[in-house]
């Protein structure tokens, strides 16, 4: 932006929405500069800044807390950041009908608090702490829980949602059970800010069980761990999570978590100690590291998120491994191996076209077995050598929705599939 | 008028007189007839000649879907049996600028497979091959026209089923299903057809083969397979699932509880669900609707119940023996006056005969019903009861209800007889009276038997413009040609914008002067 045209916009901005403030460095969307960034404190200022925006031509940017804002490919540009942390109210938790609806900048941490006080809980783990409700649904972020109950597609039940012309509309509603029209919510879940801005949303609540289990058993090689699993999803066990960790040094461990009543956690912990065998081990408290997402816990390594059909765990473990050993890369994985659903990360040193190599080789593997490999997160350098989103059957389709919801563009240009 | 299922409705436009030919939801017969002959060719060069009817009589069998009251003879019917065939008819019709209906079962309650007079019906009932049981994957894959049973039937020798199960299941198509986003009485805990679709193969409305979704979950891109499980067939065909299969539960109890009445089942309903047990189904009947069940399949309910709760648990028995535990005391706590447990399956199944025989059951006892379908948050359930009862009493109509009361699912019967004067119009007012009652209880207009023709004139109360208007920023998105199911769903169509491909005159809304070209 010229410095002309940045004082129309803050002055255009400004009217708009009462706390507006010059972008700093920090503001910045994984790399990409940012000038301004507007604050509103309701659905109607959203729509009133995305109406500015629209009529100065600005590009914007939703952001949460910004704990996912480095996720996808960096923006074509980002003149204005969109902040929702103001909107952080939990507005209603109607315990009876098991609901709760929330602003979207509301701290995921402080739903489950508000929640948790009538025992009961959003069952959405958290994988990167910290974040908002519209940073999880804009990412579509799950943990281990997905097993049991799902992720936020089958979670949310209504949300309101600012177009990018600034038009405020409402899909689904306050009930669990509503086909009345399209279920927009779908649509935003996963979209990463590229097609509305999401300020309110309904979701569904659980139960908290009384009694939790953590069982772990290592295991040798990828088709040991796909053997276990097997054993456990089609057990009478009902397992709420069924994770697989692989360590860099390729050793790894299954994890399963069984939740429900205090007897019959007891009475399952039993029937999963022997189908997973001898060296199981079980706490009342996760092992280290469950749910964590593996690249976050080294700065500057590279983050994948691969899927694949049940049946594909063992050949995806096997390829993955392979291909880092080959190039020398040091890998680790860790995700839910009962919804076909890894995670991994690759050192921060490793280069560009060993990484690029990797992911090519792996993601095939994915593809074959039904699923896809995507780079969610990573140094500027790999993004900008990798295809991070790789192949995407239907683009054209998803194309002509963004088309529609965002003709101009404006949000979040370029972080998506296919460049949308 | 008939004693079956949906004879009547109050919800949408209601046709009265008027043949449902002259309305602009199911187009004019005649229209664009040389469209409908270029699209017949096409059919014929793909398909065998028994896949493609055009004979009036014949095409008569295809007038309606499960809600009998609207009728409309389509242009003509196919029945492909590949992919490949069904994409070039709906090319076709794309290509001739021919609207398109895509039927499975045609059990659906809100006239969603309703046929277009100047359309093709593009029937599933030939492609009912189920490709794939992966029990290591936890997955089907089947064609569209599969019935819903037939999954299940198909997957339990490997210890698994498909979990929503629709009270039509025997029936009902998989497509049907998708489109729908149907439900069923054990998705209380389960989910709805949403969760358990986790692709589909579509052929779009300009005929073009896309997959959405698959075996793995979460695929890249937009959540295009979400927005297409519940659209009722406005964004294409589905010409495949993959489906979720769930594993068979280790241990089943099936609960009769009866109750003096509606508020007692009520208040055992949410002491259950506020305790933390999720049953796998908690339904309800009122006096009426038992009487009616009896009637029809002797189902031998407690006598004299006001209401009772058919309750089941499912699961690791464990758990299921502690939950049984806390149902039992629930009930009894609110008034329960007999409990039974079916000790077997075909006492289990004798307790099923009368929850899911209620619908046709209510022929019995009244010559003519409408089934409604709408939702309320579950704690409003004694109030909006109540509040039926009142209807009921002032103006002297029927009504009985049988419900997922674990979800806030009612489907009250208003019962009537069309021979009498007046009273089609009194029942259709309370009907569209109980609808309003949903939307003040922030609850909606319906929960599994979709929108259709039926209710799209009410999708305004519960939508503003803008919120339609953004819905159908997605249909034009898949559809722009508005070809694919045209009229159902929403009162009034968007107009698109550019539309590619032909375009023989100006929309009939701009005809109409109902509207602008922009
Ligand atoms: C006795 C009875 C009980 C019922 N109980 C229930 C119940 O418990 N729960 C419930 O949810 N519903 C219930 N229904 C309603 C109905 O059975 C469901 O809506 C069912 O899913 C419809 O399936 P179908 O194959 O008959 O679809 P159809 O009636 O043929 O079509 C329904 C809609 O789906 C579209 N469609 C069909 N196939 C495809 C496809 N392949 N691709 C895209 N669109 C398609 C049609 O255009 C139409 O809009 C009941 C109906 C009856 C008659």
């Amino acid at each position: 932006m010229t410095t002309i045209s940045l004082d129309a916009a803050r002055t255009a901005l400004a009217d708009a929405c009462r706390e507006v403030a010059d972008a700093t460095a920090a503001d910045a969307v994984d790399g990409v500069p940012t000038a301004l960034v507007a604050r509103p404190g309701s659905t109607e200022e959203t729509a009133a800044v995305l109406r500015a925006a629209a009529a100065q031509g600005l590009t914007v940017v939703p952001r949460g807390q910004g704990t996912k804002l480095g996720w996808g490919r960096p923006p074509e540009s980002a003149d204005v950041v969109l902040d929702l942390s103001r909107m952080d109210r939990v507005l209603d938790h109607a315990a009876g009908d098991l609901i709760v609806e929330t602003q979207a900048g509301a701290l995921l941490g402080d739903v489950q608090q508000t929640v948790g006080s009538a025992g009961q809980r959003l069952a959405l783990d958290e994988p990167v702490p910290g974040g908002t409700v519209g940073g999880m649904l804009a990412t579509n972020a799950s943990g281990p829980g997905r097993v049991a109950v799902g992720t936020a597609r089958d979670l949310l039940i209504g949300c309101t949602v600012v177009r990018a012309d600034g038009v405020v509309a409402k899909a689904g509603g306050r009930v669990v059970k509503n086909v009345a029209g399209y279920d927009l919510g779908k649509l935003v879940i996963g979209s990463f800010g590229t097609l509305v801005v999401v300020t309110e949303a309904v979701f569904r609540l659980h139960p908290v069980p009384a009694a939790r289990r953590f069982l772990t058993v290592p295991f040798g090689a990828p088709e040991d761990a796909s053997a276990l699993v097997q054993a456990v999803v089609h057990a009478q066990v009902v397992p709420a999570a069924v994770e697989v960790e692989e360590r860099a040094d390729g050793s790894g461990t299954v994890g399963v978590l069984l939740e429900g009543t205090p007897a019959g956690v007891e009475a399952r912990t039993a029937t999963a100690r022997q189908l997973l065998g001898a060296g199981t081990e079980d706490a009342e408290q996760p092992p280290s590291g469950w749910g964590v997402l593996p690249w976050t816990e080294q700065a500057g390594s590279t983050g994948l998120k691969l899927t694949c059909a049940l049946s594909g765990l063992a050949p995806v473990l096997t390829a993955a491994r392979r291909a880092a050993d080959e190039v020398g890369v040091q890998l680790t994985v860790r995700g839910s191996g009962g919804a076909g659903v890894l995670y991994a990360a690759l050192a921060a040193d490793a280069p560009v076209d060993a990484v690029a190599a990797v992911v090519a080789r792996t993601r095939a593997v994915c593809t074959e077995h039904g699923g896809s490999l995507v780079v969610l997160d990573g140094p500027a350098a790999v993004k900008a050598g990798v295809d991070t989103w790789g192949p995407v059957p239907a683009i054209d389709l998803m194309r002509r929705v963004k088309e529609q919801f965002d003709p101009e563009r404006r949000l979040a240009p370029g972080r998506f599939v296919g460049g949308i | 008028m008939s004693g079956t299922h949906g004879t009547q409705t109050t919800a949408g436009p209601v046709l009265g007189d008027t043949p449902p030919e002259a309305t602009s939801a199911t187009g004019e017969a005649g229209d664009n007839a040389a469209g409908i002959e270029a699209v017949g060719r096409v059919a014929r060069t793909v398909m065998p000649e028994t896949g493609v009817i055009a004979d009036p009589t014949q095409l008569r069998t295809y007038e309606c879907d499960g809600l009998a009251h609207y009728r409309v003879t389509p242009a003509l019917v196919v029945l492909p049996e590949t992919t490949e065939q069904l994409a070039a008819v709906v090319k076709a019709c794309a290509d001739h600028g021919v609207p398109f209906v895509a039927r499975g079962s045609g059990t659906g309650l809100s006239g969603g497979a309703l046929p277009r007079a100047d359309g093709v019906l593009v029937v599933t009932s030939r492609m009912r091959t189920i490709r794939e049981i992966r029990r290591a994957d936890q997955r089907a894959v089947v064609e569209p026209g599969v019935i819903n049973l037939d999954v299940t039937r198909a997957a339990t020798g490997e210890g698994y089923y498909y979990a929503p199960d629709p009270s039509s299941q025997q029936i009902c198509s998989i497509g049907g299903n998708l489109a729908e986003n149907s439900g069923g009485a054990h998705c209380l805990k389960y989910g709805f057809t949403s969760n358990h679709v986790l692709g589909t193969e579509l052929v779009t409305p300009q005929g073009d083969l896309v997959q959405l979704g698959g075996l793995a979950p979460d695929s890249p891109g937009y959540d295009l397979l979400g927005t297409v499980v519940g659209s009722e067939g406005t964004l294409g065909i589905a010409t495949t699932a993959t489906v979720r299969l769930v594993r068979l539960p280790e241990e089943v109890r099936t609960l009769l509880v009866g109750f003096h009445s509606t508020d007692d089942a009520g208040a055992a309903t949410s002491a259950i669900i506020g305790s933390g047990v999720l049953p796998a189904a908690i339904e309800m009947m009122d006096a009426l609707a038992i009487e009616a069940a009896e009637a029809a399949v002797h189902c031998n309910y407690p006598d004299g119940a006001g209401a009772v709760l058919v309750i089941e648990l499912d699961g690791a028995a464990a758990e299921v023996e502690h939950e049984y535990a806390l149902v039992e005391r629930f009930c009894q706590e609110n008034g329960a006056f007999e409990l039974r447990l079916a000790i077997d399956a075909t006492e289990r199944a004798l307790i099923w005969r009368g929850r899911k025989s209620a619908f046709a059951a209510v022929g019995r006892i009244s010559p003519d019903y409408i089934v409604q379908d709408g939702v309320i948050p579950r704690t409003a359930l004694p109030e909006v009861l109540r509040a039926i009862a009142e209807l009921s009493e002032s103006s002297g109509v029927r009504v009985a209800n049988v419900f997922h009361a674990g979800d806030g699912n009612l489907h009250p019967l208003v019962l009537f007889d069309g021979e009498k004067e007046g009273a089609t119009e009194a029942a259709e007012q309370v009907s569209g009276a109980i609808l309003d009652l949903c939307i003040t209880h922030g609850g909606a207009i319906t929960g599994e038997h979709g929108v259709g023709v039926d209710k799209a004139a009410y999708m305004p109360k519960m939508f503003t413009d803008d919120d339609l208007d953004t819905m159908q920023l997605v249909r034009c998105a898949f559809d722009p040609g508005n070809i694919s199911n045209p009229g159902k769903v929403f009162p009034t169509p968007r107009l698109c914008g550019e539309v590619p491909g032909k375009r023989k005159k100006a929309h009939p809304l701009v005809e109409a002067g109902l509207a602008d070209a922009f």
